[in-house]
């Protein structure tokens, strides 16, 4: 074989070696080129407008600005609303990630089980992926509402007192926490149920003939590590949307009751176009994506050493 | 170790019967070989027994207990599969190790995490890992311990998997297909591998295969199957020389057997493309006969039992050479012949010459038909092989 090449070479190549690197070099430059470009344009260049803007105090509609350096970083660090904003996002996310994971793991195992009702238990698991966050948010309001809603009739009916899910400081968060997970159980489930299809029917009969005929033996032996490369991107994807909520908090709460919904991305959005301080939005919008960076990076460190491809 | 007995086992999917009433008795220490064509129901089979599949009909008894009711691992069989299946996600030893630490600990000693507070279980995990270590040492695999599947040759995958096969001190092996993933010269190897592994543990196998180079190698005895059905068991011998049907002559042998329209005669006399040959048989349910003839069996000459075929092409074998010719009375049939490298090619048309014993003569359904042969010498070889 590299004898043949050794013969066809010097007749194929007519051009000098190095003339024929010039020419590879310039078409890797050339594919690479429109990727390039748009990542610039979408994202690095937006990123990099946004860490100018920090350092200034410029305000939306502002003919001047002055650069300020470091100082919207320490009004944010000692901002209670901002506090309390980074307080709820991650109390949110500490309850949507095991959440979202697990029950949509859970959905999709009971699902992948079902042979002829799978698809009717897929669309309905999936819809709520399909419909708009704000219509579904008013849908919410009217489910929790204190005195009509279904959800306190329901409660009532049990024996239980009325509850205001949405009015209640405590229960607020939870609240909008089981909402979020409601909206990504379908779309993990989908995720999850790829990959339960791409486990070998080979390894489930392997560990029924040897012995683990449990089903938390099958669970543990083979269902959970072999899934393993799906948790770890369920996890990921589930935790930055998490980490971005902000429909529900609008259309809901609006911070409310008293800051106690405020969550960060909530906080940005008032910022920058209720009170136009661009600046201090900028500086927000950086702490934000410090914070998903971070948590990104370390969820795929740890998890990745503990995953088997 | 145990013998086992399958009795009318009945399968369907859906509408298709896929296995119709197999009777199948398994010796204790036996080496049994399914072979058939590819969706003859081996694979089937072979998981009926292991209880990965249920039957619709029939029951399995495995040393002389009906299993019928049993789960997979209470069978006490070992199954190793086509593409091995091992746990990719586990270390050799913890491959091997599965099966017992999976009997002997219980489920609180195998949670994560949990199982660390037992402290039972460091003992058994050491007397787990002696056994491991003996099962791994006959099989030459302790050297990559800590490697996972992934980082293994087909044939030390194949080792890992009867490993872990072994370990348990199983009542029998079933093996589907094990050796069909490797390369030709470690099939081979592993061919040798396994018929030593079964002569020094000597329990009871079965074992799957569509090779019937494999079957014939390895095996005490073979099932030949087709379409759901055995078609003929016997020892390899037995299948070779005396094919009970035009399928099973046409499966067991390479290259395949010839297969010749012929018809009987007024005096039961068989007469082949016109010829008369000194073959008779007494109860053919109608005049159209098959005659078949080996490749070995035949050679280049004359004599009373010869076709006349035009000849086509040559396969070189290196110590021997396959011929290919097309019978002159109907070119539509090929003809093969087995020689020697230092035969002379032939050019044009050759009569091909066989010995009457040689010949296995099958009805118009296929089956085989016991032939008389008037020659003498044929008969006092045919009276010698009956001796024996
Ligand atoms: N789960 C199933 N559902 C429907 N039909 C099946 C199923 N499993 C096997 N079959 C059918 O049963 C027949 C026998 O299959 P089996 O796997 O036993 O064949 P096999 O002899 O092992 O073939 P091969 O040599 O290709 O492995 C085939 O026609 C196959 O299509
Ligand atoms: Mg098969």
């Amino acid at each position: 074989m590299n004898a043949i090449i050794a013969e066809i070479t010097p007749l194929a190549a007519a051009p000098p070696a190095s003339r024929q690197r010039w020419i590879e070099r310039f078409a890797g430059l050339g594919f690479a080129a429109p990727a390039f470009i748009l990542l610039v344009l979408t994202n690095l260049a937006p990123l990099a407008a946004l860490a100018f803007l920090s350092f200034t105090n410029y305000e939306l509609g502002a003919l001047d600005f002055s650069f300020v350096g470091l100082k919207n970083f320490g009004t944010a660090l000692q901002d209670p609303v901002i506090r309390r904003s980074i307080t709820n996002t991650l109390l949110y996310v500490a309850i949507v990630v095991p959440g979202g994971v697990l029950i949509s793991l859970l959905v999709a195992i009971l699902i992948h089980q079902r042979k002829r009702t799978r698809s009717l238990y897929e669309v309905i698991y999936f819809l709520p992926v399909t419909s708009t966050l704000i219509a579904m948010a008013t849908m919410w309001q009217f489910l929790l509402h204190p005195t009509l809603g279904l959800i306190n009739q329901v409660l009532k009916g049990l024996g239980f007192a009325e509850t205001a899910f949405l009015s209640e400081p405590r229960l607020v968060i939870p609240t909008l926490a089981a909402i979020g997970i409601w909206q990504l159980v379908g779309f993990n489930m989908v995720l999850f149920l790829a990959g339960l299809s791409a486990i070998p029917r080979d390894l489930y009969e392997a560990v029924d003939i040897d012995g683990a005929s449990h089903p938390i033996d099958r669970f543990l032996k083979v269902t959970w590590p072999m899934l393993g490369p799906t948790t770890m991107f369920v996890t990921v994807t589930t935790f930055i949307t998490a980490f971005k909520i902000f429909d529900t908090v609008a259309v809901m709460t609006r911070g409310g009751p008293g800051g106690a919904s405020e969550v960060l991305l909530y906080a940005i959005y008032l910022e920058g176009f209720q009170y136009f301080h661009m600046s201090y939005a900028a500086t927000l919008t950086l702490v934000f994506l410090a914070f998903t960076l971070v948590f990104s990076v370390l969820q795929t460190f740890v998890l990745d050493r503990r995953v088997h491809y | 170790m145990a013998g086992l007995t399958l009795r009318g086992i009945h399968k369907a999917f859906g509408d298709t019967s896929v296995l119709n009433n197999i009777d199948l008795d398994i010796a204790d220490g036996e080496f049994l070989t399914l072979v058939g064509p590819s969706g003859c129901g081996k694979s089937t089979l072979l998981r009926i027994i292991a209880g990965l599949e249920s039957q619709d009909r029939g029951s399995v008894s495995i040393g002389g207990s009906s299993v019928d009711h049993l789960r997979p691992h209470e069978r006490r069989i070992a199954m190793v599969f086509q593409n091995y299946a091992l746990y990719p996600h586990m270390s050799v030893f913890d491959n091997i190790a599965l099966p017992l630490t999976m009997t002997r600990l219980n489920l609180f000693e195998r949670l994560p995490l949990l199982r660390h507070l037992s402290s039972r279980r460091r003992r058994v995990m050491g007397e787990i890992a002696r056994e491991v270590r003996a099962v791994a040492e006959q099989l030459r695999i302790e050297t990559f311990f800590h490697r996972r599947p992934g980082q293994l040759s087909g044939g030390q995958r194949q080792r890992v998997a009867l490993g872990r096969a072994m370990v348990r001190h199983p009542q029998a092996f079933l093996m589907d297909e094990p050796l069909s993933n490797l390369d030709a010269k470690l099939r081979v190897h592993m061919r040798g591998e396994l018929t030593e592994l079964h002569a020094r543990l000597g329990v009871t196998m079965i074992y799957v295969t569509h090779d019937q180079i494999e079957a014939m190698t390895m095996s005490d005895r073979i099932a030949v199957m087709d379409h759901g059905d055995i078609l003929q068991l016997g020892t390899p011998a037995d299948v070779y020389e005396r094919p009970a049907t035009t399928a099973v002559a046409q499966f067991i042998g390479s290259p395949a057997i010839n297969l010749f329209p012929a018809h009987v005669g007024p005096s039961g006399q068989v007469e082949l493309l016109g010829r008369t040959l000194p073959i008779h048989v007494h109860n053919a349910p109608t005049p159209e006969l098959t005659v078949g003839v080996r490749p070995e069996a035949m050679r280049i000459g004359g004599g009373p039992c010869v076709v006349t075929c035009r000849f086509r092409r040559r396969e070189n074998l290196g110590s021997e050479s396959i011929l290919h010719f097309d019978l002159v009375a109907s070119p539509e049939v090929a003809v093969l012949c087995r020689v020697d490298n230092n035969m002379p090619i032939p050019d044009g048309e050759v009569t091909l010459a066989f010995k009457p014993r040689d010949c296995h003569v099958f009805d118009h359904n296929g089956r085989r038909i016991e032939i008389e042969s008037r020659m003498a010498a044929s008969r006092g070889v045919r009276r010698a092989s009956e001796v024996r």
